[in-house]
């Protein structure tokens, strides 16, 4: 393949994909217009926008007519409730249909989708509602539990719609029914002119330390989504996409709805849990072309073994990439193997909102390596303690950007101290580590704090011992990352307990579950050890650098605040 | 621990699974329902499964063979929890 990275990055301007969708500044943008209008307006109206297919094997298949009308309809029911532009609208569902449809219609009314992980329990579910102040959210009858658990602490949440309402359940407080197919399509919509900095997604990420914090995106996030889309993943008319992102995170709405749809491409969704067979199947049904998955995904495909592969014709793929961790070298080479092609490695972050480091397509490889800057982007590594910028090959420093791409966020809610702490020197501190070897390309090392990426998911340690201190038996806790085979790290508490409990299994999986329906399946600790005492500072604090390291058979390093017993 | 028949095991894990990872009342769960692929325990949540199945039955089942197939029903899981039972 023809390399052709030196060539976009020369003279590269972010004008390029701007004339492409024929933005000029000062426009009206509004991302589900892009997404669904503006596609049929090309001419591909009865092309295949979505095919989808469920657990039980039930598949849909929906034209870009159909996505069009779909947020029209849905649009003017979120106006008829009274929503208005700038209001957050969760969504809060497994990846069915509607849930692509409303993230078109919330943005056609110029109001902000903030979508949410359907796997969340109520505690994780109501600190992000009560920190967006969110005035609906738009689920499905298998996750109301928890959001009327939920309700009563939440006084802006107007409207909990119900896209499953069957009518002989009765529809409690604020609780409304929507049925897309009993509502008339609205062929003519009155799109709200939304402009570049209105904001358009709000997706939710967790620090170290605090409350998860709320991204906020806005509608010109699409001339980057757009633009890495199509380069990255070398798209052509033809090609049929899956990304197997959820999206309840910001891959599965970046690349797993705005930039697919807004190059009028056809994408796939399978709406069930992994397994090796289903997905290869699923490739082979859909004959998919470019496949974006994670790593976790990948090492379980591997774990799977070879020899099922070859039950299944996986022959249309063409491309295939990586995001959410970093992929290590021998899913590279496996896949080369097996699958015939590699997996190029993608970067980025919930904030940065589009793929910031990359393997472009045609590049030399480097198996284990995140590939370079996308054209456009300036990407270091800067000394930690001075935050200037490292030149020498291979110096591990801090990864930062200049802040000047499209999509980069433009605030965290309600935490504009949080959001200028990101920033030092005029670069955006990604919190990530790593070195850039003498060909320009980046490798990473870790993380720079305590956050725990399981799967691709970031878990804030503080979140999970917060919860943890609330479980009846828990004295005290602290939370890291352990090393996994599969998810790279998993979750590992080390806890106390209070006077009158024991350690026993049984109590290990009540606390297991406890962690699971409050936060989340992700944020359940795998490994719980119970200690005598925590390793604390002499003023108190818990050394959970010392956990760490113990876990990952790390140097101990400076001990000598340690409180002696 | 106590001797225990295969349809007591399906009828206990059955609970087991309706109590902890199903919560809507309408959900109708058999011994066959598709437990991983339509989404009620995901690849996380299975840890927890595992050390359920092997505190209860006192076993252990190796990971590789703790695989989304094995766990998919609770048909499976009996059939798996079986081959380790003493």
């Amino acid at each position: 393949m023809k390399d052709y990275y030196r060539e976009r990055c020369k003279d590269f301007d972010w004008s390029i994909p701007e004339e492409e969708l024929g933005y000029m500044e000062g426009n009206i943008i509004n991302i589900g217009w892009y997404c669904s209008d503006r596609i049929c307006l090309k001419g591909k109206a009865f092309n295949i926008a979505l095919n989808y297919e469920d657990f039980g094997g039930v598949k849909k298949e929906y034209t870009f007519n159909d996505i069009r009308l779909a947020g029209n309809t849905i649009g003017t029911f979120l106006r008829k409730l009274g929503i208005k532009n700038e209001d957050r609208v969760c969504l809060f569902m497994d990846r069915i249909p509607e849930l692509y449809f409303f993230f078109l219609g919330i943005l056609k009314i110029g109001a902000i989708v903030q979508p949410l992980f359907s796997a969340f329990g109520d505690e994780s579910l109501y600190v992000r509602l009560k920190n967006a102040q969110t005035r609906a959210i738009v689920t499905q009858r298998k996750h109301l539990f928890k959001i009327r658990k939920t309700i009563d602490r939440l006084p802006d949440l107007e409207f909990i719609i119900i896209v499953d309402h069957v009518k002989n359940r009765i529809l409690e407080n604020k609780e409304v029914a929507f049925h897309l197919e009993e509502l008339l399509p609205i062929e003519n919509f009155d799109i709200f002119p939304t402009l570049a900095e209105s904001p358009s997604v709000l997706h939710f990420t967790s620090g170290t330390t605090g409350q998860p914090k709320g991204v906020k995106h806005v509608h010109y996030s699409l001339i980057s989504q757009y633009l890495t889309t199509k380069w990255v993943f070398d798209l052509r008319d033809d090609d049929i996409y899956w990304c197997t992102a959820d999206p309840g995170w910001v891959t599965g709405t970046s690349y797993g709805i705005i930039g697919p749809w807004s190059l009028g491409m056809t994408q796939c969704v399978l709406d069930a849990g992994f397994s090796a067979r289903t997905w290869y199947r699923f490739i082979e049904s859909y004959k998919i072309t470019v496949w974006y998955t994670a790593p976790t995904a990948i090492r379980s495909l591997m774990k799977a073994g070879d020899e099922i592969i070859k039950d299944y014709n996986l022959s249309s793929l063409r491309f295939l990439a990586s995001v959410g961790e970093p992929l290590n070298s021998e899913a590279v080479i496996w896949s080369e193997k097996i699958l015939g092609k590699p997996f190029l490695d993608t970067f980025w972050q919930t904030e940065t909102g589009s793929i910031m480091i990359t393997n472009f397509p045609g590049m030399k490889i480097k198996p284990g390596s995140m590939g370079k800057p996308f054209p456009g982007i300036t990407g270091v590594i800067l000394d930690p303690k001075t935050y200037q910028p490292l030149n020498e090959p291979g110096s591990v420093g801090l990864i930062a950007f200049k802040p000047d791409w499209p999509s980069m966020m433009r605030g965290y809610w309600n935490a504009e101290e949080k959001y200028l702490e990101k920033f030092v020197n005029g670069w955006y501190l990604t919190g990530d580590r790593a070195s850039i070897d003498s060909e320009g390309y980046f490798w990473f090392v870790g993380r720079d704090d305590d956050v725990i990426n399981t799967g691709g998911h970031l878990i804030s340690p503080f979140e999970v011992e917060s919860v943890l201190l609330e479980h009846p038996a828990v004295g005290e806790s602290a939370v890291v990352a352990k090393p996994d085979e599969v998810n790279m790290e998993v979750v590992k508490a080390f806890i106390t307990l209070k006077p009158g409990f024991t350690p026993s299994l049984d109590l290990e999986l009540d606390i297991m579950n406890y962690i699971r329906k409050k936060l989340s399946p992700v944020a359940m600790p795998q490994y719980i050890e119970y200690m005598e005492n925590l390793p604390k500072t002499r003023s108190g604090k818990i050394m959970r650098r010392l956990l760490h390291a113990k876990e990952w058979g790390e140097e101990l390093g400076d001990i000598s605040t340690l409180e002696e017993d | 621990m106590e001797k225990i028949n295969l349809e007591e095991m399906k009828d206990l894990v059955l609970k087991y699974v309706i109590s902890e990872y199903v919560e809507d009342e309408d959900e109708k769960i058999t011994f066959d329902t598709p437990l991983i692929s339509s989404g009620y325990v995901d690849s996380f949540s299975m840890v927890s499964l595992l050390v359920f199945l092997e505190n209860r039955f006192k076993i252990k089942i190796p990971p590789s063979k703790a695989t989304p197939e094995a766990f998919d029903s609770v048909n499976n899981i009996v059939f798996l929890v079986n081959q380790y039972l003493k």
